[in-house]
């Protein structure tokens, strides 16, 4: 039972951690491009490191963090400039083949002894020096803070948590139920907007998980001195943040285009579409989703551009089509699930297979295994993922 | 010739439309009294074969012109260089094409749609993945929503959704897909893209729309209801230029007939004339194209060994010219 | 270590699923089969786990000239010496620590070779007595700033001209191996319209399949090195046969193939890492002699490579060009329609791509094993995958002499880039650079040709 629980917490904590948070903003990203638009962008993890590197250079260059942000955001739109410019106009193999190498440049300029003053080289940007203005607004204090009668930083006993987290997970659960349902509703008569039950009955769900997670794992965050809360916060709520602004823009006729373009680009144009400025747009939009994940990305680590690098991307895609590509929640979703199975994956190795036949390197090299295959099953299997709409699937392209 | 159009203006009339373009002369690349499209000098080579060379065409404003030719013409090919998804192999050195005044030379697909030319494909483009309605929408011009800076504030663009979605309804009512506009376009059958596919054209409200074979695959009932649709667009002034191979279709409607064979131009004028022409018959239309093949005098055994013989003579007559 | 698991592929399975792991681990099963012994003596990598420990890894020399045999020590934040190691032919030190906090590293002078020398650290890394400082914090792996150079470094060094010379040679070098992998890569691309992002994998499981028959299984090089190819080929054989013949029967999309090949990717680079461990391997163990022509200085064995790489892509050049194969191969990329219309067996001509496409892709990571990268690691071939994908497209996507033009001048842009100022890795951008510029004026490529619309 030890085992069990020490396994779930490791899995839980991964699931709600900021880095799968910040993971799950940049695939948000990757959505509006590949999902949305079909624009095949292999180098999400160099939109990242380009937002990280802008917002920790910025700051330990005593610029504030507002601004540092969108120095980060702007880096990330001259990337889309300099990248799109060639290759929009092309077919989509080149765009890939192009961001992919992009991606692995921004990558090796970053560990370049010759700007080591600026990226710290193959060291990196230790967080000590940027994170201080992000800790600084923190309102949650020292860890008193009490919300209801229940104090985050001290949970009750073993029971009370594993009460927790199956409230959490049930609740999860019914989310996931809720908008399938809604989903399947909706695509049968697509034209009559949702009506406005199920929606309340998903925002009660979220906010009763988030709660019951939030009183199960009252750890900080490790290896900094950021608040684990503050933290989890800040990146869950630039998640929602995020996918209220991904649901408004696809939404719109602009979002429309998009899918039209996705589907085919030249019937686009010939009904007078600029398509290539709103590939760009998707590109650039999608782009600083990347960089602003990138941000999320380092706020407990370092800026290391070897943490980026192209696996990073691949996860990315995994998460993208786990989830399911083209959809508002997917994106989230898939990211949680991609992260917490490939910790059980590891973990339950690890626990379960003696030493002497995989050691603890090679569970976690067993894991990685196991996330490239899924990914070819997927999308072999389910290219709609869990949120996914089944009917689309009929008409390949 | 059947002529049966309701006349209202300006081109409605069909003697006034006969009177017209009997000044012009019948041979390839003559001048329009007011042309829409003038094309000069336009050639496109694929290795070494050369699919388009037309030296000049002008094609008239308010009329239903047709392009016909035998399979590899350079029809579609054509359509695709003036309409700015292809660049002429000519293109700088001499190749200039003009849509209502406008150079077009150097202008992307997009802006010529934007200008009022609007093309359908002969390959339809059914956007799978969307909804019929969808499709539609997509037509509509100058849609604020479409502007990334607008489109998250629906309030600024949910009147116009509106009315697009009511044209949209509208001509698909009279395109006959009403009842599949919360259908994937890619459930529809052959017969339907093609339909949406024009529709949706039409959704652009173009000043000149170009079809690419629009009426392949439709069935005689709704092909005979969109010629009466194509007719009606053309009294309300709308100038269509349309490729076709069935010469029943092209006889009922046009007002002009364009022939092209091997990338160039070989005739022009009225429908009967020009399928009364030697060289047309004998690079297209075959000696027999009046005779009805549904006809069931074919199957009487002399007549149509008859036939089959004298097809047999001209395609060895073809074929020594062709070595030659 | 030793007792890896069951190959997954043996078990029959006949589901797309089993041909798959079948055909990633089968020939990494076969190498570990042997290794057995070897693997216990590679040091193990340090990994570093979440909250509980972190490591200090880093290499003396660099990637391709490892330094064997420095001593190298771990200080505590307080000063205190905590351990000692001595880097073996990888040039691999590291260290595993359960605390965060200020370390330093110490490399010992006098076990350096007398022809190097270590390279100051940067200012903030400069510790006591000239060790070099590292931030650890737990859950993390760092790498000290740690570099060495010649001693005659820059002193009296060759003129500007003969570096220009030597870069020539090694570009065309580079270029040459680059062709063997991207002329099947652009094959494949031809006559399915796949990206093949795996690619890089076939290459570096060549250089592995290669170790593992020569290094540890003792085998004559040049029987291995065509053991190796045959090896591979047959895992393109069997990968198509198993996944992509099936996956196309399936009516699955390109993007989601490539999307597949992105997957793929992934787990077999894990799987070597897996099977191989981390750390950089050699194929042979003994140096080659160098040859000086001139200003050029190579070593013998990469005359030999580039003479095997040039054969074999005349081999190709002239299958394509002479056979009926060839001609039925250069149709299908055509149009696959027609060809299949026209009588020609599409599957069949798809499967042989597939099949010599891994054979070269193999045989060039043996070969770049040899003479480039001096061993073979679980990256070798991701490293290159941007070179090869820039060599493709440069050449005009699916045209396989395209590739190859392409691939010797990405050889040459990217060797040439070092002494014409580009630092480092930084090289490699030059050759992204390029591809940019030409995308921008020749979309379709240099031989490539435009395709049709509507
Ligand atoms: N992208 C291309 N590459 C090579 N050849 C092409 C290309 N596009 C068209 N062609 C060739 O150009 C010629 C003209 O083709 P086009 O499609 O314009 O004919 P068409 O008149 O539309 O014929 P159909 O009536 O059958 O539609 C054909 O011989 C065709 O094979
Ligand atoms: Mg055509």
């Amino acid at each position: 039972m030890d085992t069990f629980l020490s396994i779930l917490n490791s899995v839980v904590s991964e699931a709600i951690a900021p880095d799968t948070a910040a993971v799950a903003i940049a695939v948000i990203g990757l959505n509006i491009h590949f999902g949305f638009t079909g624009l095949l962008n292999i180098g999400q993890a160099g939109y990242m490191l380009l937002g990280a590197y802008g917002m920790a250079i910025s700051i330990t260059h005593d610029i504030p963090l507002a601004l540092a942000v969108l120095i980060g955001l702007v880096i990330s739109l001259i990337f889309s400039l300099i990248l799109g410019l060639p290759t929009l106009k092309l077919r989509g193999d080149y765009l890939a083949i192009v961001t992919i190498s992009a991606a692995e440049i921004i990558r090796y300029t970053g560990r370049l002894a010759a700007f080591e003053d600026f990226t710290g080289g193959s060291q990196g940007i230790f967080g000590k020096s940027y994170q201080g203005p992000f800790i600084s607004l923190s309102f949650l204090g020292d860890g008193s803070t009490t919300l209801l009668p229940l104090n985050y930083r001290e949970a009750g006993g073993t029971g009370a948590r594993i009460a927790g987290l199956l409230v959490a997970l049930a609740a999860l659960a019914a989310i996931v139920w809720v908008a399938k349902r809604m989903k399947s509703r909706g695509s049968d008569e697509p034209t009559v907007g949702t009506s406005a039950t199920p929606k309340l009955l998903l925002a009660v769900l979220s906010v009763v998980m988030v709660l019951a997670l939030f009183f199960s794992f009252p750890q900080s965050e490790p290896n900094t001195s950021v608040d684990g809360w503050w933290v989890r916060l800040v990146a869950w709520g630039l998640v929602g943040l995020s996918c209220l602004i991904v649901f408004l823009l696809v939404r719109s006729p602009w979002g429309r285009l998009l899918r039209g373009i996705r589907e085919d680009e030249d019937a686009i144009r010939s009904l007078g579409k600029n398509v290539f400025a709103i590939k760009m747009q998707a590109l650039i939009i999608g782009g600083m989703f990347g960089a602003l994940g990138g941000m999320v990305y380092v706020l407990t680590g370092s800026v290391q551009a070897d943490s980026m690098g192209r696996q990073l991307t691949f996860f990315a895609y995994t998460a993208l089509l786990l989830g399911g590509a083209a959809t508002i929640f997917g994106p989230v979703l898939g990211a949680i699930i991609f992260f917490s199975a490939r910790i059980l994956v590891r973990e339950m190795s690890g626990a379960y297979v003696p030493n002497s036949i995989m050691s603890d390197q090679q569970t976690e090299q067993f894991s990685y295994i196991v996330v490239g295959i899924v990914l070819v099953l997927l999308v072999i299997f389910r290219p709609q993922g869990i949120l996914g709409n089944k009917r689309e699937l009929r008409f390949h392209v | 010739m059947s002529e049966q159009t309701t006349a209202t203006a300006g081109h409605a009339d069909p003697a006034a439309r006969r009177q017209m373009m009997s000044q012009v002369d019948r041979i390839p690349g003559s001048a329009k009294p007011d042309p829409i499209l003038r094309v000069d000098h336009i050639q496109r080579r694929f290795g070494g074969m050369m699919a388009v060379d037309v030296e000049h065409l002008e094609v008239q404003r308010g009329i239903i012109t047709a392009l016909i030719g035998p399979n590899g013409a350079g029809k579609t090919t054509f359509f695709n260089l003036i309409t700015g998804f292809d660049r002429p192999t000519s293109a700088g050195k001499g190749a200039h094409w003009a849509f209502d005044g406008a150079t077009l030379d150097k202008t992307s697909a997009s802006s010529v749609a934007k200008a009022g030319m609007v093309r359908t494909f002969q390959l339809t483009k059914a956007l799978s993945r969307m909804t019929v309605m969808d499709n539609m929408m997509l037509g509509a011009k100058d849609q604020g929503g479409e502007s990334l800076a607008k489109a998250m504030f629906r309030p600024l663009w949910r009147q116009q959704e509106r009315e697009v979605r009511h044209k949209a309804e509208e001509l698909l009512d009279r395109f006959k897909l009403l009842e599949k506009r919360d259908d994937y376009a890619g459930s529809l059958s052959g017969g339907q893209r093609k339909l949406l596919e024009m529709a949706r054209a039409l959704m652009t409200d173009p000043s000149m729309i170009m079809l690419d074979e629009p009426m392949a695959g439709v069935n005689p009932a709704l092909t005979q209801s969109l010629l009466g649709h194509i007719q009606s667009l053309r009294d309300d002034g709308m100038t269509v230029l349309f490729v076709e191979h069935d010469m029943h279709v092209v006889q009922h409607i046009s007002d002009w007939v364009v022939v092209m064979a091997e990338g160039r131009i070989v005739a022009e004028g009225p429908a009967d004339t020009v399928m009364a022409d030697k060289a047309v018959i004998d690079a297209y239309l075959g000696a027999h194209h009046e005779t009805d093949l549904g006809d069931d005098a074919l199957l009487d055994e002399g007549v149509a060994a008859a036939l089959e013989l004298e097809v047999a003579e001209e395609e060895a007559a073809r074929n020594q010219e062709g070595e030659r | 270590m030793k007792a890896c698991p069951r190959p997954p592929g043996l078990r029959r399975r006949t589901t797309v699923v089993g041909a798959l792991l079948g055909l990633l681990l089968a020939p990494l099963v076969l190498l570990v089969a042997g290794a057995g012994s070897a693997q216990a003596s590679v040091a193990t990598l340090c990994l570093a786990q979440p909250e509980q420990t972190a490591c200090i890894n880093g290499t003396v020399g660099n990637r391709t000239n490892p330094v064997e045999g420095v001593e190298v020590t771990l200080l505590g934040p307080d000063g205190a010496e905590i351990e000692s190691q001595t880097t073996e032919a990888d040039g691999k030190f590291s260290f595993q620590v359960e605390e965060a906090g200020e370390y330093a590293v110490l490399v010992d002078p006098e076990t350096l070779p007398d022809d190097l020398e270590i390279l100051e650290p940067a200012p903030r890394f400069q510790g006591p007595e000239g060790s070099i400082l590292v931030q650890v914090r737990l859950g993390q792996t760092v790498a000290p700033d740690l570099d060495v150079r010649s001693v005659d470094y820059d002193a009296g060094g060759a003129s500007f001209g003969d570096q220009i010379a030597q870069s020539i040679a090694q570009g065309l070098r580079l270029g040459l191996l680059l062709a063997l992998a991207s002329v099947g890569l652009s094959l494949i691309y031809g006559t399915t319209g796949l990206s093949n992002f795996a690619h890089a994998e076939q290459v570096t499981l060549g250089g592995m399949v290669a170790y593992g028959l020569v290094n540890v299984g003792g085998l004559n090089l040049w029987l291995g090195v065509v053991l190796t190819t045959l090896i591979c080929a047959a895992t393109g054989y069997l990968q198509d046969r198993g996944l992509w013949q099936p996956l196309r029967r399936r009516g699955l999309g390109l993007t989601q193939m490539m999307i597949v090949t992105i997957g793929l990717s992934l787990a077999a680079q894990y799987a070597f890492q897996f099977f191989v461990g981390a750390s950089q391997q050699k194929v042979v163990v003994e140096t080659f002699d160098v040859v000086e022509i001139g200003p050029v200085r190579l070593t013998e064995m990469s005359f030999v490579a580039m003479g095997i790489s040039l054969l074999m892509i005349g081999l190709v050049g002239f299958v394509l060009l002479r056979t009926r194969i060839g001609q039925a191969t250069r149709a299908v990329s055509d149009n696959p329609a027609l060809a299949a219309a026209s009588g020609i067996d599409v599957d069949k001509i798809i499967r042989l791509v597939w099949t010599a496409a891994a054979g070269l892709a193999g045989l060039g990571g043996v070969l770049y094993a040899l003479v480039v990268s001096n061993g073979i690691r679980w990256d070798t071939g991701m490293q290159i995958l941007l070179l090869l994908f820039a060599a493709v497209t440069l050449g005009g996507l699916g045209t396989a002499f395209g590739a190859f033009v392409g691939a010797i001048v990405i050889g040459l842009v990217v060797e040439l880039a070092g002494p014409l100022g580009a630092p480092g890795d930084l090289k490699y951008a030059v050759a992204l650079v390029i591809l940019i510029l030409l995308l921008m004026v020749r979309p379709q490529g240099l031989l490539g040709r435009a395709v049709r619309v509507g």
